[in-house]
């Protein structure tokens, strides 16, 4: 049987793209035909500036070679235009004569700029800005002519200026506002922007009216008229007063458009064989001339010509960057601000800094930024996030830095990094690799440039870092998915949250279950996404979904940490540190009979057994067990240690008996599951010698009770715990550390640590379950309980008859 | 010549997951099961760093090594793309219920 066929109109950023994401989640399913207008591949639009400032050339912005086209099995016509689109016969017609039937029609047209409908708008020397040949041309006439004229105070526009300007031309440009950009910037930024402009050399007449066009001698266009007399020289014009989506061949063909192609969330058409993406289409009612919307388009887009049918498009934040070296300018949202919003607003006219943040009800809503942009991608972050803001607002405007870089933020000075600056420690990546890599291969996120560098891959704290650097690389097009609808891994497009959530909700106590019930597109998920459902089932329903080992990484499974020769660590538990000479005296035997090659002490206050193979692990258990020791954990995604000091037991300062309030806490937790390891400690007094103010909860004694910290942590990055409340008795701590854990056992998303889950959701939402809600706390508190009531020793159970297969080798005889 | 051996009943394989195979010379084979119940032989070293593949997660037609996380491909042993690299993969046939490995 032959495929589906699929024609594509416009061999465009977004056709293509859309293009992209549908061979990534169902190659081979059509037969796929392109046509494009201009004679070249697929290439980046946006850089065409870079080019006309001769930063860059036209073969660096190639984002598809030709190359691709037929590694991918697609016929690529370029050069040819589409004149007509059969609905009937589903064929389309090109200007050549080539016709070609389609199943499924794509239109991604693009947008043509807009020309002023003034006289002498089609003289010679008077241009838009909008592709290969216009830049050329722009090109050429800066080599032969002196004075420019650019028609419009815009992005494109200035884009345009600067590029003619270094190209050595006389450059004007006329914008019909009172500044410019004045739909990404207020008016102080538009006017601090005008000055740095000024001194580049750049001439501005705003507020004026062109008239007309004149005509020289030569033909070609020679000055421009304005409606109050003046006339300036011009060689050369360019329109760059807005662009208009390119739907005449829609509409022709009968296709509902108005100002654009009409489309629903799934971005189809009226007619339900036609789909439409980019600038060409008007999506409730807007047209997005901005390359980050397009790319969201085309994921929902692929998703349904796929035939998968999940994912809406419902809109976009926009933010824009304006690509002019040396300047540095940064918008987003709502930056006007308006009725019901604050504003923050740092003004310092000489250093050329100029930040204004939009605030309402507490969440960032919109920004401008001249002259220190550092921050920008920060902002948009924290906007589309929905952040609340209120407990950094003092801060909020002097950037990321001054509030301090939390957790896996990474900092924001990526654009002024050396390109031999190491980015990911773990595996040793620069930023130039990076850099490089993004560049070469067309990167345009986060997963791509891990897979394609490994940055950002194992440890994950410099994640922010490479989000910065990708977004200072490739401009505009990085959209940076907001938190809480990053899909989870390529086998699906729910994100964490949305797959806890309905699992709770639809009741789903298998694997397989959530994977049909929410369409994943592998069969049985990756070793991401595996572990993080199989946590979600045991934690939403301890007692009813059954634990599955094939989905937990391989130490949760051997119970041991496996280390880079393929040996494992064996690591026994002593409950709140404390051991004595029988203990001991077993682990120096077991170290002796299992020829144990190195015996460190952890940070955790017990005895690491290191470099034992697979196939001896259980039976140095089973010499553990006897001696009354059980698994440490010190593998797993759950309960490691709880650290403490010596106490009012023995300590002449000691206030609280911190060695016993460790153990109750200990064996209370143990065999305790989360979404990422969760470490305690508990401190005799303030000297706080157990260190508890680096743990996920952090227990400190004090003459009248002890001090409850939350949301500490001493790895990747170091974070101080957080004061939650101050409690009296031995039984309190237990409830309330108890109900912490269990609301970030139920709402953490997996491999989040507690400072992260904090860091989102928010001190006071914590504290408001916590602390205020007594009958929530001892719920939380009953139901952490009762998902521990069957806590069994791994080392015990991985004994059991089925269970112990997977230690045991199959030896083959020669 | 190489011969099918005997290794083991496909149910000492669990789904989705492996078993060890150490002959006395040429280093250890993983034989792995996946959801369909096919079944598949990879020298037991990641291409990458030597990392046991026998001690990953299974998944579709591919295994994570456990230590850097590559994706290793169970039919052809070769990387998944960007990483490149292979390892050497056995032939393995299953017959009423019993798994035979070619070595």
């Amino acid at each position: 049987m032959s495929k589906p066929r699929l024609v594509l109109i416009g061999n465009g950023m977004a056709g293509v793209r859309t293009i992209e994401e549908l061979l990534k989640i169902k190659p081979d399913h059509y037969d796929i035909t392109i046509f494009g207008a201009e004679p070249h591949p697929n290439y980046n639009r946006i850089l065409l500036s870079p080019v006309l400032a001769g930063e860059m050339t036209i073969q660096e912005i190639v984002l598809n070679e030709l190359d691709w086209y037929k590694e991918n099995g697609i016929t690529l016509h370029t050069g040819k235009q589409i004149t007509k689109i059969d609905r009937v016969k589903r064929k389309v017609i090109a200007d050549d004569g080539t016709e070609e039937s389609y199943d499924r029609l794509l239109v991604a047209t693009g947008s043509t700029p807009f020309m002023l409908p003034i006289p002498g708008n089609d003289l010679p020397g008077v241009i838009g800005y909008r592709d290969i040949k216009d830049t050329d041309e722009m090109i050429e006439t800066a080599r032969l002519h002196k004075h420019a004229v650019v028609i419009g105070g815009g992005l494109l526009g200035l884009e345009a200026a600067n590029g003619l300007k270094l190209r050595g031309m006389d450059v004007t440009v006329v914008h019909i506002g009172p500044w410019l950009l004045e739909r990404q910037l207020d008016e102080v930024a538009g006017k601090m922007l005008q000055k740095s402009l000024e001194d580049k050399g750049l001439k501005f007449l705003l507020q004026k009216q062109t008239e007309m066009l004149v005509q020289g001698e030569s033909g070609r266009v020679a000055a421009v008229r304005f409606k109050d007399g003046m006339q300036i020289p011009a060689d050369l014009v360019v329109m760059a007063a807005g662009i208009r989506p390119n739907y005449a061949l829609a509409e022709k063909s009968g296709i509902y458009c108005n100002r654009g192609i009409v489309v629903n969330d799934t971005m189809q058409t009226y007619d339900p064989k036609v789909y439409a993406v980019g600038e060409c289409v008007s999506h409730r009612g807007i047209a997005y001339g901005l390359v980050a919307p397009l790319f969201e388009q085309a994921k929902v887009a692929a998703n349904h010509l796929a035939g998968y049918g999940i994912g809406r498009y419902t809109g976009s934040v926009t933010s824009t960057k304006l690509k002019v070296t040396g300047i540095d300018l940064f918008s987003a949202g709502e930056y006007m601000g308006g009725e019901g919003t604050e504003e923050i607003v740092l003004n310092d006219p000489y250093g050329g800094v100029y930040k204004k943040l939009v605030i309402k009800d507490n969440k960032l809503i919109g920004g401008v930024m001249y002259g220190d942009t550092a921050d920008g991608p920060w902002y948009f972050q924290l906007l589309k996030d929905k952040r609340d803001i209120h407990d950094i607002r003092d801060s909020l405007i002097f950037g990321q830095n001054l509030v301090g870089d939390v957790g896996h933020a990474g900092n924001s000075k990526a654009a002024e990094m050396a390109d031999s600056a190491e980015v990911c420690g773990c595996n040793g990546v620069s930023k130039g690799t990076i850099v490089q890599a993004i560049k070469a291969k067309g990167l345009f996120t986060l997963d791509e440039v891990k897979k394609h560098t490994k940055a950002a891959s194992s440890c994950g704290s410099c994640a922010g870092l490479v989000e910065q650097i990708l977004a200072s690389t490739i401009g505009g097009a990085y959209t940076p998915a907001a938190l809480d609808t990053k899909p989870m891994c390529a086998c699906t497009d729910h994100s964490h949250k949305a797959v806890r959530e309905a699992i709770v909700a639809r009741h789903l106590i298998s694997k397989e279950a959530v994977f049909a019930g929410l369409e994943w597109k592998t069969p049985n998920g990756c070793d991401k996404c595996r572990p993080a459902v199989n946590y979600y089932l045991i934690s939403s329903f301890p007692h009813e979904a059954k634990d599955d080992p094939q989905s937990r990484f391989i130490n949760e499974r051997a119970h041991a940490n496996i280390q880079k020769d393929g040996t494992y660590s064996v690591v026994p538990r002593m409950w709140g540190g404390l051991t004595n000479p029988k203990e001991l005296r077993a682990i120096a035997d077991a170290a002796e009979k299992y020829n144990v090659p190195t015996v460190k002490v952890t940070g955790g206050q017990r005895i690491d057994l290191l470099g034992i193979k697979k196939e001896d692990l259980p039976g140095i258990w089973a010499d553990l067990n006897a001696a009354g020791m059980v698994s440490g954990h010190a593998y797993g995604k759950s309960i490691r240690t709880v650290k403490t000091c010596v106490g009012a037991e023995h300590c002449r300062f000691g206030t609280q008996l911190a060695m016993s309030m460790g153990i109750k806490l200990e064996k209370m937790l143990f065999d305790m599951y989360s979404p990422h390891k969760v470490k305690l400690a508990v401190s005799g007094c303030p000297r706080n010698c157990a260190e508890a103010g680096i743990k996920d909860v952090g227990v400190i004694g004090v003459d009248s009770g002890y001090e409850l910290y939350i949301g500490g942590n001493g790895g990747i990055k170091t974070e101080v715990a957080q004061f939650l409340c101050k409690v009296k008795t031995d039984e309190e701590v237990m409830e309330y550390s108890g109900a912490f854990l269990q609301l970030y056992r139920e709402e953490g998303w997996y491999l989040e640590r507690t400072c992260h889950y904090m860091e989102r959701v928010g001190l006071d939402y914590i504290k408001g379950k916590i602390l205020e809600d007594e009958e929530g706390r001892q719920a939380y508190y009953g139901r952490l309980l009762d998902s521990l009531k069957n806590a069994r020793d791994p080392w015990e159970s991985s004994r059991d008859e089925q269970a112990i297969k997977q230690f045991i080798p199959i030896k083959l005889e020669a | 010549m190489s011969t099918f051996k005997f290794i083991c009943a496909l149910d000492d394989i669990p789904q989705l997951g492996s078993r060890v195979v150490q002959r006395a010379t040429g280093g250890d084979i993983a034989i792995f099961r996946n959801a369909e119940d096919e079944v598949f032989a990879l020298h037991d070293k990641c291409p990458h760093k030597s990392g046991p593949l026998s001690q990953g997660i299974v998944h579709g037609r591919k295994v994570t090594c456990p230590l850097h996380g590559w994706n290793i491909g169970l039919e052809d042993g070769k990387a998944v793309a960007p990483d490149v690299g292979s390892c050497r993969n056995f032939e393995v046939k299953v017959e009423d219920g019993q798994v035979f490995l070619a070595v």
